[in-house]
This record gives C-alpha cells, structure tokens and sequence, in this order.
C-alpha cells in the first residue's frame, strides 16, 4: 500500500463527508418544507371547520393562532343534526360497502379462472379485460341513465351500485389475477389429487392465500367509490345522494355556506383518513399491482 | 376427452359469469350505444351524421374545453412525475421517509371534492381570506415592495394643494430652497401604519433641495389647528414623493419617514412642482386573481398535483428500491458524479416505472372532472373548462344535448387509445418473458 494512495483517498472522503454533511442538510430543509407545504391545505381546511361563517368571512384560518378563542365546534353540531348531511353520510356507507363486497367477490371469481383455468378465448379475453381498464367511464354515463331509467333503478343507490361494480370490475379482474397466478401451482395440484373441487380450491386455497391482494383491492375499491362524485351526481336523487354531492350542492355560495362546505368535507375526509392510515400498505400494495386505473 | 373439455368451459364459465354479464352489460353495450347515439341529434331522433363532431370543434366552450385537455395532458403528468421522481430520490437520503411519504401521499385518500373545496378556499382574492394571498402580501411587504397604501386620502382643504386625477400636488410650483408641505384628510385611523410617529417639521432645505411634511391633518378628539402640525396629529411614513420638472422628467424623488419629513436633493435652478403619486392612494398590492379566468387552469393544476405527486413518489420509490444499487456503486468508484450517476443509470433503470406512472397520469388526466367542477367560481367556469366537465353540462347539467355528449365521450375514449394500447403491449410483453 503506498503512501500517497492512502492520502489522497482520504482527503476525497474527508470532502466528501462534508459535502455529504451539506448535502443532508440541505435535503432535509427542502423536505421539511414541500412537507409543509402538503400539509397546510389540510390543515387550513380543518381550522376553517371549526370556525364560524362570521369569523370565516372577516378573517382567515391562521388568525386562530392568535386567537383561539374563535374555535368551535359549532358547525360539526349542525352538520350533525342536519337530516340532509346524516341522510348522505349513510347513503355513503349503503354504496361504498355493498361495492366494495360484490366488486371483491366478483373479481375473485373471474380472477381465480382467469389464473389457473383453462378455457377457449382465454388470453383474447384478458386482453379486452386490459382494454376495459382505460375506459372513461363517461362513455357509460348517458346509455346507463337510459337503461337504468327504463329497468326504473335510475336515482336509487342500487343503480349506483352496479354502475360502481361493472367499471371497478376490469382492475380487480386485473389486480386479483395477478396475485393469484403467484400461487405455487404445487398447493392447487395437491388440492386438486385430494379431490377437490375448483369451487373448494378458490374458497380453501385461493381465498386464503389471495387475503392480502384482496384486501389491498377492497381498501382501494372503497376509497374509490366513497370518494366518487360524477357517477353520484347523475345516478342519485336527493333521497339517495351520497355526501359529496350533498356537499357540491353547497358550492354555489362559496362565502356563506363555508361552514358547510368545509366541516360537510372534513367529515367526508375522516373515513377516508382512518381507512388511509389504518391500512396505507395495502393501499399502495393495490397501487403497486396494477396502476392503470 | 370432448366431455371433459366441456366441463372445464363450463367451470370456467361459471367462476367468469357474473363479471361477464356485468362488464358486456354496463360497459361494452355502453361503448356502442354511445358510439351510435353520437351520430344522433340532440334528443336521438335524426341521424346528423359528423354533425356533433363538427359542432365540438367550432363551438365556443367544446373547444375551450378541448383546448385546456391539450394543456392539462401536457403539463400535469409531466410536473407529477418529475415531482415524484425528485421525491423518491432525495426520500432516501432522510431519516424520516415514512413520514414524509405519508404526508405527500395523503391527499391520495380524500375525494377530490374535499380537495377542490381547500384549495377554492386558499386561493380565494381577499388577502384577508385566502391564504395564499395573505402569504404573497406579507412576502411583498416584507420585501419592502408596494408603497405604503393611503386608499381615500384628500388633501385639506385651502392648504394650496389640488387632486389631479389621484395625483396630490402643489397647486403651484416651488424651486429648491423652500418648502412644501401635505396636510391630508379623508384616512381612516387603522389606514395609518403603526410604524407612524408624531408628525414634525422638516428640517429648513438647502440650496438644491426642497423639504416638508406629509401629515394626517386630523387630531383624535377634535382639537388641532387646521394645516397646522399639531401634538396628536401622525405622520404618513413611507409616501412617495416626486419633484416633477416643467417638461415632464422627474427631477427627484424619495420616502417619507416616519414623522411625516421629507427631502427632495440634486434639485436644479428651475421651479418644481412636488407630486404624490397615484400608487400612494390605492388599495396597495392585494395579492393576486387566482380564480380569474387567466390563471384558473393553473390552481386546478396545481390542486391536481397536490394529489398525485404522492402517487407518482410512491410508484417511484418502490422502483428505485427494486434496482441493484452495485452499479452505481460502481460508476461512482470510477468517479462519476451523482448526475451522471442518476442520468446514465438509475433513470434509465427506473424507465419501465416512470412509463407506467405516465400512462397512469395521462389515462387519469384526460377525464379530469371534481376538481374542475368543483374549484372555479361561476365566473371563470367558461375559462376552466375541460371535455369531461363539458361532456356532462351539455347532456346532464342544464343543456340536454344528448347527441355532442356522447360524441365528447368517444372523444375521451379516442385519446385514452394510445394508452390503452401501451397497456396491451406492455402485458404481452411480459408474457412472453
């Protein structure tokens, strides 16, 4: 090992670590504040929440920091207490669970075949299932309303739903029969020589081992549809709108229904949220499998 | 063996069955019935043949909403992937990464109601209530930008002072050596900064110089001399002040300070008329438009990537930590440096996520519909137009226009085509692998 070497391969590390030093330090102020920056929309929607339309039409969010006396929670007791909100609070439930319980079970079906079945028009079959992925549901919306209209479903949370299932069905197709295709052959053939059937190897095998894909494509389905507008918008009536259109309804007077708006959209935030939180590696697990939608 | 085949069909055709009937059903029946409908007239009782996609491209607000599709393909994949991409790369160099995933990734989980909703709310014009111009108004003024704002002040009246135009100014002209002051009227108490003082007389002027006060002629409680600097009576800091020359030029020109005082120097043999201008007397920088049909495309743009930059970091991350990091290793032994390192191997490592995240984006991006429904206000509804938001007004929200709806729905089915196919190639690539 000669001298020189060393020394010069050290003076380079030298400069380097306090460049590396520099360099942190600066990565870590620049992510500091792109993270604030994330998160200050937030949080001035939940201030403004909890602020009354008087205080809201004289002041903004961050004289509560001065002043914080002006928090209440007034606007939530309202929203509570108003049939309209409580109504498309549970109407949001009634179309986001059986949607994400029938795309799920759907899915799994079609997945299962798609994986481990062999059948005529297999692959040409998963490729318009591909295909359908990219659809704009919008091509949907004015021959649905018709038919729905007709089948007399048209503004009732059933119509939704299905409009919901057959436009969630081609990613969790997709998503699920990728996951299942993972499945060692050797567990389904052992299964299969024991005698059973391919309805016992999707329930006792298949399901079982799919839970995480399963649940990552529920957990994305239900944000999905919770969070869904347009479909609502043209497909509920007053009686069964779900709390986003009730919320849009409000938007004309932007000022003075700000109570409304900003509490009505924290509230429709707060499933959202937990379920985010509670579940955010399946979330990304979905988004990882298949991202085209 | 033909029975047995059968049988498999059949099985498969059971497991397949409910997906089958709702996908022919409710999507492919859809696809052609509105296919067909668009060559239709507004309420499907003639065949108008190209009509409605004629009628997309020469009406006013199609083609606005067309327009701003082009712009918002153009700009928001691009922003959201190179946002992500700069986040997934630096991510690895912070303590905090879960966190600060978590925290970009969230907006991922509200409806983009809620998110038009905050972001209509920070962007809104009154610096007093959107949160973005109270930002851009503190950072003017605390960059000493805009002058000090006086909006409705007059001078006294007598004081031999006139209001040209919002320009206050001596009725008559002085040369240097004398004085010129500016008892003003017509302020609010709280228009007068807290930085004001007592107002005092300026100093006597020199032989190029022209000096005096500018003063709120008005005693708190009634008392006072009129045009007289009274105890009680403030100073105006901060006003500008010009010594404009007979032809026009601007000889001098400076501030007040905080008694009121000025001095005007360099000043030549002439007579000078001394000016405050307008920019005094106007409501001061305000902050900017946002929702205003100028710059509306760009908030909701903005809103779109607060959403989806989380989405693009995530992909981004997970692909970045799928690559073999021997190489870069390598490459920095011989002494490449971290762009070359990053340009010549990890982005081109990371190419097949960053394809995929874009196709994503673009397929999401051309039926953008909340947010831009959501966020403008009435007023510059028209300016924020896209084809999605379009497509419902004319065949639901008002217009009944069944015939341009559908065929604006074939158009969002047209443009998502390439990607689709993207789509379909990528997976039979990775078949045959």
């Amino acid at each position: 090992m000669s001298g020189p070497a060393t020394h010069v391969r050290g003076k380079k590390t030298l400069a380097r670590s306090i460049l590396g030093f520099v360099d942190k330090g600066l990565v870590n102020a620049v992510l500091v504040i792109v993270a604030i920056f994330w998160l200050v929309p937030t949080l001035g929607l939940f201030l403004s929440s909890l602020r009354t339309v008087g205080d809201s039409a004289s002041s903004g969010w961050w004289t509560v920091f001065t002043t914080p006396a002006q928090l209440t929670i007034e606007n939530y007791a309202s929203l509570l207490s108003n049939p309209t909100i409580t109504g498309s609070f549970w109407n949001t439930i009634l179309i986001a669970v059986p949607t994400t319980v029938f795309v799920v079970i759907f899915g799994a079906l079609a997945g299962y075949a798609f994986a481990w079945l062999k059948f005529p028009g297999r692959d040409w079959l998963l490729i318009v299932v591909i295909v359908l992925l990219a659809v704009p549901l919008q091509v949907a919306l004015i021959p649905l309303a018709r038919m729905f209209g007709t089948l007399g479903i048209f503004g009732s949370i059933f119509g939704v739903i299905l409009f919901h299932v057959a436009f969630g069905l081609p990613f969790a197709i997709f998503l699920l029969r990728n996951f299942f295709t993972q499945i060692p052959a050797e567990l389904l053939e052992a299964a299969r020589i024991d005698g059973a059937s391919d309805w016992r190897i999707f329930v006792q095998v298949i399901l079982p081992l799919g839970g995480p894909a399963i649940a990552s494509l529920a957990i994305f389905q239900f944000l999905w549809t919770w969070n869904d507008m347009l479909v609502a918008l043209i497909f509920t009536n007053s009686g069964s709108q779900p709390l986003t259109v009730a919320i849009q309804s409000q938007l004309r007077q932007f000022g003075s229904n700000i109570d409304v708006l900003s509490a009505g959209a924290f509230l429709s935030m707060i499933v959202p949220l937990i379920v985010f939180f509670a579940f955010q590696r399946f979330f990304v697990q979905a988004l990882l499998a298949g991202s085209q939608k | 063996m033909g029975a047995s085949r059968r049988r498999m069909f059949l099985i498969a055709l059971g497991f397949l069955a409910p997906a089958l009937v709702l996908l022919a059903g409710l999507v492919l029946y859809p696809i052609l019935y509105t296919v067909v409908r668009s060559f239709f007239s507004a309420e499907g009782g003639a065949f108008v043949g190209w009509d409605n996609y004629v009628t997309m491209f020469t009406n006013d607000s199609t083609f606005t909403a067309i327009r701003n599709n082009v712009i918002w393909v153009l700009v928001a994949p691009v922003a959201c992937t190179v946002l992500g991409l700069l986040f997934a790369v630096l991510l690895e160099k912070i303590k905090w990464s879960t966190a600060f995933k978590l925290i970009i990734f969230m907006p991922m989980a509200i409806s983009m109601l809620a998110a038009g909703v905050i972001f209509r709310g920070m962007f809104q014009e009154s610096p007093n209530l959107g949160v973005v111009n109270a930002a851009a108004v503190a950072v003017n003024s605390a960059f000493g930008g805009g002058d000090a704002a006086y909006p409705g002040a007059t001078p006294r009246g007598d004081s031999g002072l006139i209001d040209d135009s919002g320009i206050l100014a001596g009725e008559t002209a002085v040369t240097a050596g004398s004085e010129q002051n500016f008892p003003l009227v017509g302020l609010r108490a709280d228009d007068v900064p807290t930085s004001a003082a007592q107002a005092e007389d300026a100093a006597s002027a020199g032989a190029d110089q022209i000096t005096g006060t500018v003063w709120l002629d008005v005693v708190v409680g009634g008392d006072g001399t009129v045009g007289q600097i009274d105890d009680g009576k403030s100073g105006l800091p901060g006003i500008k002040i010009d010594a404009v020359a007979a032809d026009g030029t601007i000889a001098s020109t400076t501030k007040t300070d905080a008694a009121g005082r000025y001095v005007l120097d360099d000043l030549g043999k002439e007579a000078y008329r001394i000016a405050l201008p307008a920019s005094n007397f106007d409501e001061g920088y305000q902050g900017v438009s946002w929702l205003s049909s100028g710059l509306i495309t760009a908030v909701i743009i903005l809103s779109y990537i607060w959403i989806w930059a989380g989405f693009a970091m995530v992909m981004i991350a997970s692909g970045l930590s799928a690559i073999d990091r021997s190489l870069q290793e390598a490459a920095r032994m011989d002494g490449a440096n971290e762009w070359k390192v990053f340009s010549r191997i990890t982005a081109p490592l990371l190419s097949p996520v960053l394809i995929v995240v874009f196709v994503t984006l673009i397929i999401n991006v051309l039926k953008i519909f909340d947010l831009v429904y959501v966020i403008p206000p009435g007023s510059s509804k028209p300016a924020a137009n896209v084809i999605a938001v379009e497509m419902w007004t004319v065949s639901f929200g008002g217009g009944s226009n069944q015939g341009l709806g559908s065929a604006l729905a074939i158009l969002l089915l047209i443009l998502v085509l390439p990607s689709m196919i993207i789509n379909v190639r990528k997976f039979r690539e990775e078949r045959k692998s």
